[in-house]
């Protein structure tokens, strides 16, 4: 008898398998092969960044914009690696796209839809997220209503396109459905032996809410092609739960 | 096939037209008139103003004496035009190719028409009792050529309908008029005594060219069938086009979606026989009140999927406004292009260009947007940062230039850049402060300068020299000195970008 012999752990384990796609998480180890933020991975609740799931991030200032439109694109270029294309929609977009090749992604590969409503925008990314054929999508709005983030939610869901939906300075932050809240902000770089110059990019990560995850906070380099953890500071949970709140 | 054409003559055009919008007028006598070398003549008449003995051509005081009771009222010129140009977009139900025949009367190549109205005579009282409707006096008439259908509708019996072959007995009885001929040509036969066109069908060739000219003798020819006459359609007729006509006028939403799904059908059915699929595409709603309403749609790529192009027409399917009923559907395809045989296997699931599903998106995008909104981005051979870029024509266009990877250009550039007063080493160190929005920034590292020329033979200015620099909170910045550092004047600084 198989039930017998399964001890309870198993049994929890399995239980959290089966309770997790119905969270809006895809099946577990989607994301390990294509995505590795190192010690990211075990925020998440079956420890790999989720994929076909609607990730939010806040960025307040442009520079800060700058940053997050940074981390966003390391993240796509994993998506895009077999040549797929990414839909940018915004309503004001500054995205310069000679830059993107910095972080592995080629500009041809995006298709930019520039609107001037944000409903326009929100309606073109559930179109977007709802359809098949896409690596990633990235909406830029300012603001976002839970209705709007569920309806995403349940557009990424049926088809399992990764979304992000990017708020630059938003007025009043709503709970929202989307399963991970980001907030990057840029970090001093350093250059090898004090040399002169500017060096490779470095953010502070900070994951500020996660759907049945551990929030954190962490410090990341962009090395050329990749996310490098760098050894600092733990961040400390509790705290930033409750900053976010 | 034999040809068939309906000839339509309005007899009292301008007239009626008058008459529907004044209904009052109905029971006057009254004519329409136009200045004429400084004197009013008569340019239209109603039936009544004719039983007084008033023509077309009589100067409106000649009119007026005859009849004192006359009402005249102001012509415009080309109106007759216009009217004509409306009421053959109207015939296009019964058949895709109309022509106007000015100045009062339109052809109709009713070429395999007729069976959908139940033979010839159910097609001619049809198109006499809706225009009669309308409230327009016709006589209609159909024949094998246009000269022939033309003849029988100003001078044969009402409805008359001649038979392929039967031209010739038909005709020969007419006046000679019937054959649309110039003016001085028909005193001619007239003074000659040749009244009816019987008189001279049968006369050689050759003595009529001599006495009438060569035009004589091809309108003789076009009415009996041996040259052919082409027709000058208002709609050009589209190669792909599909039609739906209603026995009862639809109304609504469910109605119209089904013609759409219906005609779609049988249009993509065709496409895909011909190996072609559709690029733009119009559907048009005739209305019951005589307008009609149109949606358009593109496609970035050539398709027969049927489901994608009904989502594309369902975005847009709101504008029609159904009013009192539509009663007739028709679907074209404007434009096609033939479907390369690489778009078969493209249902597997391969991301990137080539992909339907994404260009089905695009499309649903662009057919409510506008595709201009949609942008791709090229490298362009310029070392200007705003020219560096150019859209793509096509959402397809594949590189030409390989990107610059060199420099690191900003992930955030500003439209316009941006003053700001700097604290700068001169003559070409990176500043050590600078103040952007009222915030101080204080450079704690930098690269540069890139020095990036103004390309002189497309705009003329001063050189830049950028920096990227980093403050103390760590966000990095792209800055850039505009011109070098003169004795009279120091340079402008400005920030361009961010970077991640």
């Amino acid at each position: 008898m198989v039930l017998m012999v399964s001890t309870k752990a198993d049994i929890i384990a399995r239980l959290r398998r089966d309770i997790l796609p119905l969270g809006g998480f895809r099946s577990a180890g989607h994301g390990h092969d294509v995505i590795d933020l190192g010690p990211i991975n075990q925020a998440f609740p079956d420890g790999a960044f989720p994929l076909g799931a609607i990730h939010e991030f806040i960025s307040s200032g442009i520079e800060d914009t700058a940053a997050t439109s940074g981390f966003i694109l390391g993240i796509i270029s994993r998506l895009a690696q077999k040549g797929g294309l990414t839909l940018w929609i915004s309503d004001s977009r500054t995205l310069f796209p000679p830059a993107l090749l910095l972080f592995g992604v080629q500009p041809d590969n995006i298709i930019f839809l520039d609107l001037e409503r944000e409903l326009d925008c929100l309606w073109a990314a559930e179109e977007a997220l709802k359809s098949e054929g896409l690596a990633a999508v990235v909406c830029e709005v300012q603001n976002l209503s839970f209705t709007a983030s569920r309806r995403l939610q349940l557009a990424v869901e049926g088809s399992g396109i990764t979304g992000f939906i990017f708020r630059k300075n938003p007025r009043k932050l709503t709970p929202t459905a989307s399963i991970a809240q980001w907030k990057i902000t840029s970090l001093p770089s350093e250059t090898a032996e004090d040399m002169p110059g500017v060096g490779f990019p470095r953010w502070q990560v900070n994951l500020t809410k996660v759907r049945n995850g551990k929030p954190g906070s962490w410090q990341f380099e962009f090395a050329g092609k990749n996310f490098r953890p760098l050894p600092t500071l733990r961040a400390v949970p509790q705290q930033l739960q409750k900053k976010a709140v | 096939m034999t040809k068939r054409f309906v000839a339509i003559w309005f007899r009292y055009l301008k007239t009626d037209w008058y008459i529907r919008r004044i209904p009052g007028l109905a029971k006057t006598a009254f004519v329409l008139s136009l200045p004429d070398h400084g004197r009013m003549v008569v340019t239209a008449i109603n039936a009544i103003a004719q039983q007084r003995g008033i023509y077309a051509g009589m100067s409106v005081a000649d009119a007026r004496a005859i009849f004192p009771a006359l009402h005249v009222l102001d012509d415009k010129p080309g109106h007759a035009d216009t009217i004509l140009k409306g009421l053959a977009d109207w015939c296009i139900r019964y058949t895709p190719c109309v022509a106007v025949d000015m100045p009062e009367g339109l052809v109709l190549d009713a070429t395999g028409c007729a069976h959908l109205w139940g033979g010839e005579k159910n097609y001619l009282q049809d198109i006499t009792m809706r225009l009669q409707h309308l409230g327009y006096q016709v006589r209609v008439s159909m024949a094998g050529t246009i000269g022939a259908a033309w003849a029988l509708s100003r001078f044969g019996e009402p409805l008359a309908i001649i038979e392929p072959g039967g031209e010739k007995d038909a005709l020969s009885p007419l006046p000679a008029a019937a054959l649309r001929l110039q003016a001085a040509t028909l005193e001619r036969l007239q003074k000659l005594g040749l009244r009816q066109v019987g008189d001279f069908m049968e006369m050689p060739p050759s003595a009529l060219r001599r006495r009438f000219g060569e035009a004589m003798l091809q309108r003789l020819d076009q009415a009996l069938g041996t040259e052919e006459e082409h027709l000058q359609p208002v709609v050009p007729v589209e190669d792909h086009q599909v039609r739906l006509p209603c026995m009862e006028p639809i109304l609504t939403r469910a109605g119209i979606e089904i013609a759409l799904q219906t005609l779609l059908e049988n249009l993509c059915a065709r496409l895909k026989t011909e190996g072609k699929g559709l690029r733009t595409a119009v559907f048009k709603c005739f209305r019951v009140d005589g307008k009609i309403m149109s949606i358009d749609i593109g496609t970035s790529r050539a398709t027969t999927n049927v489901t994608h192009l009904f989502k594309l027409f369902e975005t847009k399917l709101d504008t029609i406004e159904p009013a009192l009923g539509i009663e007739l559907f028709l679907l074209e395809a404007s434009k096609t292009d033939d479907v390369s045989p690489v778009q078969k296997n493209i249902w597997e699931k391969n991301a990137g260009l080539q992909n339907t599903a994404l260009f089905e998106l695009l499309d649903r995008l662009g057919g409510k947007f506008g595709m201009h909104r949609l942008h791709r981005y090229l490298p362009d051979e310029h070392y200007w940062p705003e020219r560096s870029i150019k859209p793509a024509t096509s959402l397809s266009e594949q590189l030409t230039t390989a990107w610059k990877v060199e420099r690191p250009r900003p992930q955030q550039l500003l439209a316009r850049p941006e003053p700001i007063q700097v604290t700068a080493p001169i003559p070409d160190y990176p500043p050590m402060l600078f103040r952007y929005k009222g915030k101080l920034h204080t450079v704690k590292k930098a690269d540069g300068p890139e020095r990036i020329e103004q390309e002189w033979w497309l705009q003329e200015g001063q050189h830049r020299d950028y920096y990227t620099v980093e403050d103390e909170e760590g966000n990095r910045y792209w800055l850039f000195r505009l011109g070098h550092y003169d004795a009279d004047k120091t340079p402008g600084w400005f920030l361009h970008g961010f970077f991640a």
